[in-house]
C-alpha cells in the first residue's frame, strides 16, 4: 500500500548549514506520529516540504504517492498561530469555511456543501456556538480549535499541525490531544510538538528529529534517547493526565 | 453651513463636486478596508505618488492627466506588487525609491511642459471643484469594476488577507490574487486622486476604514461603514472649506483626521469600561 507520507534521503539547506541530512521516513495510512526535537532541529522545515512550499535540495518527497504540491488537497494544516495578526476582523465561521477554498472554483463564494461541510468540522471541535463570535475574542483554546475545524473542513486524508499546544493552557492542551485521538480512527495526523512527554501518551509512534531522525520509536520514550537528541541531559517531568 | 447649502441649489460646480466626493468614497471605503487590514499603506503610498510621473508625461504630450494617471498607477501596482512578492526583505527600500523617482519624473515632465505652466498643486492637493460632469462618469465606472471584482472575489480576496500560507495551501492563485487586489487599489488611488490629489490620498484611503475596523469586527461591514464616513469626510470637508474659501482637499483630510482621534479616544473609553 502506498505509504501516506514518504520521504527518502531527504535533504534541504537554506544555502547555509543542512537543516535536514538524509531523512528517511515513512508513515502508513492510520499513524497518529509526533515529531519531536529541539529548536532548530529542522521541523518546521520539514512540515513546510511536506506541505509543498520548500523545495528539498536533494531526496525524494511523495504524498499519497503524488508530488507534495499535488496532493495539496488531501491535507489538512493548522499552523502556529503566528500566521495571522489575532486581530484581523473575521468571524470563527468565516475562518473554518476558508478549508473549503480551491475546492474546484477560483471565484465566487460558498455553496451549501461548503457551508454542511464548515457546520460538521466545527461541530466535531465543538466551537459551533462561537461561530459569530470574531477570532480576536476568543482564548487560545478555542481558537485552536477553530483552526482544526479549518483543517477538518477540507476533508484531509493527513491532518499536519505544527505545535498546536504551544499557545493553549494545560487543560486545553489535553482536551486538543483527546479530539486528535478521537480523529485519528479517520486519517493520519503528523504533530510537532515540543512536548516529548505529553505527546507520548497519545501518539502511535515518536519521531525524533534533530537535523537526521535520531531516534524512532513506537514504544515510550526513555531518558537516554531524549538525551541523544537533545545532546544534553533533561529532566525528564511526568505529567498526570487528569479526566 | 446655510451658505453652503444655498449655494448647492444653484451651483452646477459645487453639485458636481459633490456628487464626486460620494461616489469616490464607495471606492475608498471597499479598498480602503483592505488597505488597512493587510496593511499595505505604504504600498498605496507608493502607488498613489509614482501617479505624478504618469501625469507629468501626458500632460507633456497635450494628453489627459487622468488617462496618464490611470496607467502610470497600474503600471506602479504591478512593479510594486510584483516587487514586493519577489525580494520581500527589501520591498520597503525598492517601493521609497519607486515612490520618489515616480514624483521626481513628474516633476521633470510637468516643468519641460511649453506654454502655461500647469497648476502643480491641484495634481499634488487635488481640487475637487475642477470635477466636470464628465468626470463623474469616470469615477462611476471605476467603482462599478471595483465593486464587481471585490463581489466576485470576497472570499479569496478575505483568505489572501487573512493567511496568505493557508490560501496558498488551499490551491489558490495567490500572487494573481494579490496583483488584482493592488489593481483595484490603483483604480482607487486614481479616483481619489480627484478628490483630494495624490499626496492626500493615503488619508482617505486609510482613516475611515482605520476608524470603522474599530469598531466592527468582519470584514464587509467595515467596509459599509468606512464608505459611509468617506463620504461624511468629502461632504463635510466641502460644505466647511465652502464659506472660508479652504482648499476643500486638505480641508477634508483634517476632518477626516480629527474624526480619526475622536474614535480612537472613544475606542479607548469603550475599551477600559468593558474590562
Amino acid at each position: 500500500m502506498t505509504p501516506v507520507l514518504l520521504l527518502e534521503k531527504l535533504s534541504f539547506s537554506f544555502g547555509g548549514p543542512v537543516v535536514l541530512d538524509h531523512v528517511d521516513l515513512s508513515i502508513a495510512e492510520g499513524e497518529f506520529v509526533g515529531l519531536v526535537g529541539p529548536n532548530g532541529g529542522g521541523k518546521s522545515t520539514l512540515l513546510k516540504i511536506v506541505l509543498g512550499l520548500l523545495q528539498p535540495v536533494s531526496g525524494r518527497v511523495e504524498v499519497l504517492g503524488l508530488a507534495p504540491v499535488r496532493a495539496r488537497s488531501a491535507m489538512g494544516y493548522v499552523p502556529q498561530f503566528a500566521s495571522f495578526p489575532r486581530d484581523f476582523p473575521i468571524s470563527a465561521e468565516e475562518v473554518v469555511l476558508q478549508g473549503r477554498l480551491g475546492h474546484g472554483r477560483l471565484l465566487g463564494g460558498y455553496r451549501g456543501a461548503d457551508r454542511e461541510a464548515a457546520r460538521l468540522a466545527m461541530t466535531e471541535t465543538g466551537v459551533r456556538d462561537l461561530r459569530r463570535r470574531p477570532i480576536g475574542s476568543l482564548s487560545g483554546g478555542q481558537l485552536q480549535r477553530v483552526l482544526i475545524a479549518r483543517a477538518l473542513a477540507a476533508q484531509p486524508r493527513l491532518l499536519i499541525l505544527d505545535e498546536p499546544t504551544a499557545s493553549v493552557d494545560p487543560r486545553a492542551e489535553t482536551d486538543i490531544f483527546d479530539l486528535l485521538k478521537e480523529l485519528k480512527t479517520r486519517m493520519t495526523i503528523l504533530v510537532v510538538s515540543h512536548d516529548i512527554g505529553f505527546i507520548s501518551h497519545y501518539v502511535t509512534r515518536v519521531v525524533c528529529l534533530n537535523r537526521n531522525l535520531v531516534c524512532h520509536t513506537t514504544s515510550e520514550l526513555t531518558g537516554e534517547m531524549i538525551q541523544q537528541l537533545y545532546g544534553a541531559p533533561v529532566r525528564m517531568i511526568h505529567h498526570e493526565v487528569n479526566r | 453651513m446655510s451658505e453652503f447649502l444655498e449655494a448647492l441649489t444653484s451651483q452646477r460646480f459645487l453639485q458636481t463636486a459633490l456628487a464626486g466626493g460620494l461616489l469616490a468614497s464607495i471606492a475608498c471605503g471597499v479598498m480602503g478596508s483592505y488597505v488597512v487590514v493587510k496593511r499595505m499603506s505604504f504600498l498605496a503610498g507608493g502607488i498613489a505618488h509614482t501617479v505624478l510621473s504618469g501625469m507629468g508625461i501626458a500632460y507633456f504630450l497635450g494628453k489627459s492627466p487622468i488617462g496618464g494617471a490611470l496607467v502610470a498607477a497600474l503600471v506602479a501596482a504591478w512593479m510594486i506588487g510584483w516587487v514586493s512578492l519577489r525580494w520581500r526583505q527589501s520591498a520597503d527600500t525598492i517601493i521609497a525609491a519607486l515612490w520618489s523617482v515616480g514624483m521626481a519624473v513628474g516633476v521633470l515632465f510637468i516643468s519641460k511642459t511649453p506654454g502655461y505652466n500647469v497648476d502643480l498643486m491641484s495634481y499634488l492637493f487635488g481640487n475637487i471643484l475642477m470635477i466636470r460632469p464628465a468626470d463623474l462618469y469616470v469615477i462611476a465606472a471605476l467603482d462599478g469594476i471595483i465593486l464587481v471584482v471585490v463581489l466576485l472575489f470576497y472570499q479569496q480576496f478575505l483568505a489572501v488577507s487573512f493567511d496568505e500560507e493557508f490560501a496558498r495551501l488551499r490551491g489558490l492563485p495567490v500572487e494573481f490574487l494579490y496583483l488584482l487586489l493592488l489593481t483595484l487599489v490603483a483604480l482607487t488611488v486614481v479616483v481619489l486622486i480627484q478628490v483630494v490629489g495624490l499626496i492626500l490620498v493615503i488619508a482617505l484611503l486609510t482613516l475611515p476604514a482605520a476608524i470603522a475596523a474599530q469598531f466592527l469586527r468582519r470584514l464587509a461591514p467595515i467596509m459599509a461603514l468606512a464608505t459611509l464616513l468617506g463620504m461624511l469626510f468629502t461632504s463635510g470637508g466641502l460644505a466647511l472649506a465652502y464659506g472660508p474659501d479652504l482648499p476643500a482637499g486638505a480641508t477634508m483630510v483634517l476632518l477626516a483626521g480629527t474624526g480619526y482621534l475622536v474614535s480612537l479616544l472613544i475606542a479607548g473609553m469603550l475599551g477600559r469600561a468593558r474590562n
